[in-house]
Parts: structure tokens; C-alpha cells; sequence
């Protein structure tokens, strides 16, 4: 198997060497052999698997080898991924004050109940699980019906602007026309009942965000008037973990950005009629958004920006780059005097905890690869070392990105399992990982350090605040008088 | 929050709100893991097994492994024959368990993937072995599948030779690793020998050692599994997740069983400790009996703070049933237990119950869910509430103290390493009873009446 650099200077071998499989890493003089890792065996005994071998690569001269990436997932993987459902649910739950229903067995809305840590600042609807909790008759007659009495008994009761129909695994498998209990409701009760399908098996969560994104689009587009004027800007894919959102807001109403409202952090269907007239659309979780903000720019002529409010420099950089996007030098002014502001009184702070903190080496588990590379830049401010970087659905883009932002060497996986992640964590001798619930545990019985930079993260990390309660949470963890006592 | 439940109960025929269980897989890959050396295996979309470790991980606290068939469009189609076989091969290359364990999810089961068949076709390494079962997630909820699971393992590998290994087959409900350690450690006091299956001890409480063992120390090892099938008898522990497995070693090795409730409170931990008297025919040793001493020392002491305090509970129908004994033999009136899981036995059982003490007034259901409970709340309020965390915005709304106890707890420490079983389980859970009643009563009584002496 051969990979081709983006660049053409590298090439990464795999070859075949008995039972054992080894990779060989070639440069481009020929035959000369810069590196020979045997890859095929983790300490713990664990095999990594062989398909596994072109979701990793190791970085060279700062420019990261072709991975592969956006793939399925290999049968019989541990994988680490999510659904389409799990996608899906993500971007659309935070509209707080919809129905979500979930049509299918009980689990999957069990699974999604109030685990995000999305904040509301007003109606806390969105932190019930409701479902049509189908039995086996359902599955041999149907669930349109079921699905028809649960709507209805939620009108019953509330007259909600938006109902979101989930439809889970075995709904399109069944043959239920959700689509024609959603319209049907619709028509009967004169407000929006929108249907999300996503089976999980349709592909990964990204394939979930689209899903979503489509579904939002569906929810404001009715309110989309041409030529009308347009001010303020949207925040799509931040979603109000630990109130982030309401960090980022305060910065731009501070500098003169009026915000419209988060999609789908912190939203309502009110904030949310209003997105069509915003100038300007701020991505912040481009893996989730991207598509809603291409959607957006087509039809309501809403051009976007990515955006990363995670460090210093990015969070910076984002402000003067909302200022830059609205061509107004009074924003533009603000935004460097709250940047200055901002930075100085963070600092002695961050000297502080740099000082903790210099030298240490870093691996990354995320969801998306924007957020990973936002993470390796903060990690260089804090004068850390990443050594491992991966992500469930990072884009080729992004892999690139991040090959030119770390040091040579550092261990590159798309899409990793438990093995991988031990394996590597361990040769390069990482002192922390930042990842979700699923890697929490590991990290520990490995000995290394954690913070939690996904739904379960104790403090906002976004924006100058979220520098520093960035940099304690990996000072406590590091520093914890626990270690002490290990082994 | 939850101000939008209203206190009126209307009927619901199609929506589930707030659930009191969740599916049957999650089930199926706890108790897998309550096998030494088992690969959970999900056979289905790979959210499903994400959500499940998830799930796990959150109330345990602890990595749990497992792997998925990671279906595509196709699999759902043509079946997910292929997707297993490469999941097995897979498996056995990379992470090289001694077994995997199979389960079904509600899509394998919807397009009709004939899993023994597919086991049959699949080659299998010397001396490794592949069980399944089937977990509809439509049918019960997890601890049904819990019970199919460890049925999974029984049918697949039991076997009776004939020569009694002289042991007694224990089979605990869906209760933490520190429950079945306890209810281990009282066979031993008891002298007698045994077989736990499964046995998440040392699995999903494993000590912090500084490296990482996909397969921790713990868990019912194969060769145990299979002399189940010699054992003279066997003990299930909670009707709901524990009559299959007794039942089909029953059918397959003809060993006869007991089937306990679980040994929460003073009564259900005397009918093990019986139970196990009669099989080992020995007396029952002074440390138990001093265990069960300072329990009810401890129980009569505080009784005055427990007379007639109401509560609600809810969860597994096991678990809420035991603790349902317990409270009431420490004078407490349970007025609501509540399960999401169906099944009429647990009506039956909690009216039973009741009636041992004269409560008339419990309202007992299955297949419902918390959203009801928090209307009947408010209609009707209690004094305490005893659950897993999904109560917390009732608790809160309502201001009633909780105390955890169950599946899941997603938001604290330590359960799961802390008995509710036996008679020091049953300590452990009135000191939380009392803490969380005598808490309140210092935190809402009036300045004159903060006592220093409770």
C-alpha cells in the first residue's frame, strides 16, 4: 500500500513482513529508511488492526502524510464513533424550548436524555427525552400511528412551535411515511413538525449533522425575505456547552456585533426565525455547520466565516476576522481593544500555569478537526507538546492543517480505537489527553492526565475565560496529588 | 425545571416521556463484560455500541470495551452476515479475547439476521469461542437484556458431564460490581463453594495500576461457565434478570434452582444466607450474624427519624422491589415504586410486599415511566426519593432529597463499589437514608430547633 504525500516529497509504505506487519517510512531518496516502527502490537498485547493502517500516519518534516479519512468503520472496530441519529441529535437539540421525539425502540432516546450540556437561558423543554418507546407490535404493524398519538398527545398538552421527528435504525426498515405523519400533523395543527431521518447506519454522525442542518434550514427558511436588510450575525455549531456561547455573545455585543442567535446553542424557534436576517453567518464547529452555512449562503445570500473562540490567538484572530468580515473599522477598533484588554489580564495567569505546564506533551481525541487544531494551537501557547492528534470525522482539509501545526513525529489517526490510542499515547509518552467520556477512563488507567473538551467539560473553555480555566483544568489534572500514589 | 409536567395525569398511548429504563443491548454488553476475557460484541450500527460504552462508562466510571458490526446501508439491505464474519475475524486478530458475545440491536433483528446460522458459517480459532443472544431493543428494556445475555452464555457453553464439581451456580440481577462482590463474599462466609455469572467484579471496578488491561483480572472465566452445568444448584437474584438463566440450566443440565429477590434489606439477605445453609448444610458463621446484628442495632436506633417517612422508587424492578423490603422493615412507607421495565410479576410482588405491612395506599406500576411519577408527586408528595439520576430534576423540582441508588448514576462517585446487598449493603444504604432525611430536617428546621444530638 502507497500513500502519496499532498506534497509529493514523502512516502509512507506498509509492507508485509511475516506475521508481523511493519511500517517502514520511506523518503524520497530512494530506499533510504528515516524510521521502522513495528505498529502491530500495542502493550497490552492488543493487535492494531491492518485495514486500520491508512487511518494513521506519522508526521515528517511538518507536513502530515496522506490518511485516510471519512470513511466507514471496520466491522468488529471499537470504534469510538457515533451514529447519524447521535449527529443529528447533537445539532438540533439545543433549540430549547422544541419537542425532540425520537421514534424507534427506547434506547436511543434514552442514550441522548439531557447528556449534552447545552445551557438554556429560558425554556428547559429540550432536557426531557420524549419517544414513542416502540414494542413489537409496532415493528409488525407499524409505527405510523403510535407516532400520529404521540404528537397529537403533545398538543394535547402544549402547543409547541416545532416538533423534530428522530427517526431512528429500523423506521425507514418497517416502511413507516414519516414524512406523511409530520405533514399531516402540520396541516392539522398549523405549526411545524419536522422530520429528521436518520438511521444510524446511513453513515457516520456527519452524515447526522447534514440531516440536522437540512432540518433547521426547513425550520427558517419560511422566513427568509429577499432584499430585506440585513444586520448581525448567527453563531452556527456552537451549542452552549458550560453557556460558551453566551462568553462569545458577550465579546461581540461588546465590540457592536449584535447577535442574532446561536444554531443551535442556546436558540429558541423565535431566535431562530430571525437567522435569515443576519449579514453574516460565524462558523465555530465547521464539521457540524459547514454545510448549514453553504445552505444558508445559497439561498439567503448569508455569506460565513469559520470562527474558533478556543485560545488566545484563535479566539483573537476570530474577533478581528468578524470585524474584517463587516467592513467596519469601529468594530474593528473595539475588537482590538478588548483583545488587548483581554490578553493582558489573562496573562500573568497563563505564566503562571506555563510554568507548570512547559514541556509537557499532549494528545488529542476529538470529533471534529477544527476543534483539534485550535487545540494544538493552545497547547504551543501554553508551551506543551502535541504528540498524538485525532479525530472521529476530521476532513482531509484539516488533517493538513494540523500536519503543518505540529512537530515532527506526532502520531496523526482518523477515526481511532481504545488500542490505537493506548499504543501511541504511550510510545510518544503523553502526559495528557483532551477527549470525551469514552477515552476519560482509559486516560487514567494509563496514568496520563485528562480534561474533558466534549459534552461533559466542567467549565466554559471558549474565549479568554475559557484560556484559563483551560489551562488550570490541565494544571489540576496534571498536578493532582493523586499521582503520587500510583504503582 | 420540569415546570412544563402538569399535575393532571392524562392517558398516553404514544409518547414515553422521561423513561425508566433503556434497551435491551446495554443490558446484553454488562453482562458480557462479566466475563473474563469477553469481547461485547453489538451487532448493529456502530451508534449503538458507542451509546452502550457510553452509557457504561458514565455510571461506572470504568472503560467498557466492546466492539460493533458497524453496518452500512448495504448490511441493512443484504444482511449483516459479512459484517460479523470480518467483525469475528477482526476481533480475534487485534483485541484476541478468549470469547465474544454477541448481541442483536432492534435493526439486526428487524431485517432478520439469523445469528446462529451466521456463528455456524463463521471460522472460529482453536480453543476461542463465539455465543450470541437476541436483544430486540422493542422488547423489554436492559435488564432483559441483561438475562438473555447470561442465558446466551449458558446455552452456548454449559454442559453437564455427570460428576458434581460440588458448587452452587449464583446468578446476580443487574447490580453494581461492589453488590456481587458482597453477595461472593457471604457464600464464602457460608463455606460454600460457587460459580458467579456473571461476575463484573474486578471488571468494571478495576484498581488503577498505571497500564491499561482491555482485560481486566476480573469476570467468570469459560471453563467456570461451562461446569455450571455440574453444579448442584444454582441461585438467581431478582425474578426480571435472573428466571431465564435458572431456568435454562435447568432445562440443559438439570440443575434445580432457587430464585431469591435480591438481598436488599434484613429479609432477603436472611433468605440467601437460608438458602445457602440448606445447600452447604453449615451453621451460619458469628461474623454474619454480627453483621446482621449491627444492622438492626443500627436500624432500631434511628428508627424515629424513619417512622412513616414516605418515599418514592424507582428503576430495575429488582432493584426497586429489595429496596422497597428494606424501607419498610426500617418503618418507612413506600407510596410510589415505579419501573419503566414491563412485566405484571412486579406489581404482583410489590402488592405482596405491601400487604406484609398493611400499606394500602402504594401505587405500583411497571412500563412507566417518570414523567408520571413526578405528576403523581405532585398531586401527592413524598418525603424522600430513592433512584437513579434521572429523578434529579423531579427531586429538584419538587424538593424532595434523593438518594442514589441504582442504574444508572450518572452524576456521582464511589456506587458502584458500595454494597446495597447483604446486611452491610443494607448499612451502607440507611446511612444514606438517614443522612439525606436528617440533612434535610437541619437544613429546613427553624434556628431554635437545630439540634447538636439527633
Amino acid at each position: 500500500m502507497q500513500h502519496r504525500t499532498p506534497y509529493g516529497l514523502r512516502t509512507v509504505v506498509w509492507v508485509s513482513l511475516g506475521p508481523a506487519r511493519r511500517c517502514i517510512h520511506i523518503d524520497s531518496k530512494e530506499g533510504e529508511v528515516n524510521r521502522m516502527t513495528d505498529l502491530s502490537k500495542t502493550p497490552s498485547g492488543v493487535h492494531l488492526l491492518d485495514e486500520r493502517q491508512s487511518s494513521i500516519v506519522r508526521t515528517q518534516s511538518n507536513t502530515a502524510n496522506e490518511i485516510s479519512c471519512d470513511t466507514n468503520s471496520v466491522s468488529g472496530a471499537v470504534s469510538q464513533r457515533a451514529c447519524v441519529y447521535c449527529g443529528a441529535r447533537v445539532v438540533l437539540n439545543p433549540i430549547t424550548d422544541a419537542f425532540h421525539i425520537v421514534h424507534g425502540p427506547i434506547g436511543c432516546a434514552s442514550y441522548t436524555w439531557d447528556i449534552r450540556g447545552s445551557l438554556s437561558s429560558g425554556d428547559e423543554l429540550y432536557r426531557n427525552s420524549f419517544s414513542t418507546d416502540m414494542k413489537e407490535t409496532d415493528i409488525v404493524f407499524g409505527g405510523e400511528k403510535k407516532l400520529a398519538a404521540a404528537i397529537d398527545e403533545v398538543m394535547a398538552v402544549h402547543a409547541p412551535k416545532v416538533i423534530f421527528i428522530y427517526s431512528t435504525c429500523i423506521v425507514g426498515v418497517i416502511g413507516d411515511d414519516v414524512e406523511a405523519v409530520c405533514q399531516e400533523a402540520e396541516k392539522k395543527y398549523g405549526n411545524r413538525v419536522i422530520s429528521v431521518k436518520a438511521p444510524g447506519f446511513a453513515g457516520h454522525k456527519a452524515i447526522g449533522y447534514k440531516m440536522a442542518c437540512d432540518a433547521i434550514l426547513s425550520l427558517i427558511k419560511p422566513f427568509y425575505v429577499p432584499d430585506a436588510p440585513k444586520k448581525g450575525v448567527n453563531i452556527l455549531g456552537d451549542y452552549n456547552l458550560a453557556g460558551e456561547f453566551w462568553l462569545v455573545k458577550n465579546y461581540l455585543e461588546e465590540i457592536g456585533v449584535r447577535v442574532i442567535t446561536g444554531i443551535s446553542g442556546d436558540s429558541s424557534c423565535q431566535s431562530l426565525s430571525k437567522a435569515p436576517s443576519a449579514e453574516l453567518n460565524l462558523v465555530q464547529c465547521a464539521g457540524s455547520s459547514h454545510y448549514l452555512a453553504n445552505l444558508m449562503e445559497q439561498e439567503m445570500d448569508i455569506p460565513w466565516i469559520k470562527v474558533s473562540f478556543y485560545g488566545v490567538e484563535d479566539t483573537s484572530t476570530s474577533l478581528l476576522r468578524v470585524a474584517q468580515a463587516l467592513k467596519d473599522p469601529e468594530i474593528e477598533a473595539r475588537a482590538m481593544a478588548l483583545i488587548e484588554r483581554e490578553t493582558a489580564r489573562v496573562a500573568p495567569r497563563m505564566a503562571q500555569v506555563r510554568k507548570n505546564l512547559a514541556g509537557k506533551k499532549a494528545a488529542i481525541y476529538v470529533g471534529g478537526g477544527f476543534k483539534a487544531i485550535s487545540l494544538i494551537r493552545q497547547f504551543n501557547e501554553l508551551g506543551m507538546e502535541t504528540v498524538v492528534v485525532g479525530t472521529q470525522t476530521g476532513k482531509k482539509d484539516d488533517y493538513e492543517v494540523i500536519g503543518n501545526l505540529v512537530s515532527e513525529g506526532t502520531v496523526i489517526l482518523d477515526d481511532t480505537n481504545p488500542a490505537e490510542l493506548e499504543h501511541f499515547m504511550q510510545e510518544k509518552g503523553a502526559d495528557i489527553l483532551v477527549g470525551g467520556v469514552k477515552e476519560r477512563p482509559l486516560a487514567y488507567k494509563l496514568g496520563i492526565a485528562f480534561c474533558d473538551h466534549n459534552h461533559e467539560r466542567k467549565h466554559p473553555l471558549a474565549g479568554f475565560d475559557g484560556v484559563i480555566n483551560f489551562a488550570e483544568e490541565i494544571n489540576s489534572s496534571l498536578n493532582s496529588p493523586i499521582w503520587k500514589y500510583l504503582g | 425545571m420540569q415546570s412544563m409536567t402538569p399535575k393532571e395525569v392524562s392517558e398516553r398511548s404514544g409518547l414515553r416521556v422521561n423513561p425508566c429504563k433503556t434497551c435491551q443491548p446495554v443490558g446484553a454488553m454488562y453482562a458480557a463484560l462479566g466475563v473474563h476475557a469477553c469481547m461485547p460484541h453489538s451487532h448493529g450500527s456502530q451508534g449503538c455500541c458507542s451509546y452502550h460504552r457510553t452509557y457504561l462508562t458514565r455510571h461506572f466510571k470504568e472503560p467498557a470495551i466492546a466492539s460493533s458490526s458497524s453496518f452500512t446501508e448495504g448490511a441493512s439491505v443484504f444482511g449483516g452476515g459479512s459484517n460479523l464474519k470480518a467483525s469475528v475475524k477482526n476481533i480475534f486478530d487485534i483485541y484476541n479475547p478468549d470469547i465474544i458475545a454477541v448481541h442483536t440491536t432492534c435493526l439486526s433483528e428487524t431485517i432478520g439476521d439469523d445469528l446462529k446460522s451466521f456463528i455456524q458459517d463463521t471460522p472460529i480459532p482453536d480453543g476461542k469461542y463465539v455465543v450470541h443472544t437476541n436483544t430486540p431493543s422493542y422488547v423489554g428494556s436492559h435488564v432483559t437484556g441483561y438475562a438473555n445475555m447470561i442465558s446466551g452464555f449458558i446455552k452456548y457453553l454449559s454442559v453437564k458431564t455427570g460428576v458434581s464439581n460440588g458448587k452452587v451456580a449464583l446468578i446476580p440481577g443487574f447490580i453494581n460490581p461492589g453488590d456481587m462482590r458482597e453477595i461472593k463474599k457471604i457464600a464464602k462466609l457460608m463455606n460454600v463453594p460457587f460459580t458467579m455469572l456473571p461476575d463484573t467484579s474486578g471488571v468494571m471496578d478495576a484498581p488503577m495500576t498505571g497500564t491499561y488491561n482491555m482485560y481486566p483480572k476480573g469476570g467468570t472465566t469459560i471453563p467456570d461457565i461451562i461446569g455450571l452445568g455440574d453444579c448442584k444448584k444454582s441461585i438467581g437474584f431478582g425474578e426480571f434478570a435472573t428466571t431465564l438463566g435458572l431456568e435454562d440450566l435447568r432445562n440443559k443440565c438439570k440443575v434445580p434452582f432457587v430464585s431469591l429477590p435480591l438481598p436488599i434489606g434484613i429479609a432477603n439477605t436472611d433468605a440467601y444466607v437460608m438458602a445457602l445453609q440448606e445447600i452447604g448444610a453449615s451453621e451460619v458463621p458469628y461474623e454474619l450474624e454480627e453483621e446482621r446484628g449491627q444492622l438492626v442495632d443500627v436500624i432500631l436506633d434511628a428508627h424515629p427519624y424513619f417512622d412513616n417517612k414516605t418515599v418514592a422508587i424507582y428503576g430495575d424492578p429488582d432493584t426497586v422491589l429489595g429496596i422497597a423490603a428494606l424501607v419498610l422493615e426500617m418503618g418507612m412507607h413506600p407510596k410510589y415504586l415505579v419501573t419503566g421495565t414491563p412485566g405484571d410479576a412486579f406489581m404482583t410482588r410489590g402488592k405482596e410486599l405491601m400487604a406484609q405491612y398493611g400499606i394500602e395506599d402504594a401505587v405500583i406500576k411497571s412500563t412507566a415511566d417518570l414523567f408520571e411519577m413526578h405528576q403523581w408527586i405532585k398531586n401527592d408528595k413524598v418525603d424522600l426519593m430513592i433512584g437513579g439520576t434521572h429523578g434529579k430534576t423531579v427531586a429538584r423540582a419538587e424538593d424532595i432529597p434523593l438518594v442514589r441508588a441504582g442504574f444508572p448514576v450518572l452524576d456521582r462517585y464511589v456506587h458502584s463499589y458500595i454494597p446495597i446487598v447483604g446486611y452491610r449493603g443494607a448499612l451502607a444504604l440507611v446511612e444514606k437514608i438517614a443522612n439525606a432525611l436528617m440533612d434535610r430536617q437541619d437544613r429546613d428546621c427553624a434556628d431554635e430547633d437545630l439540634e447538636m444530638v439527633m
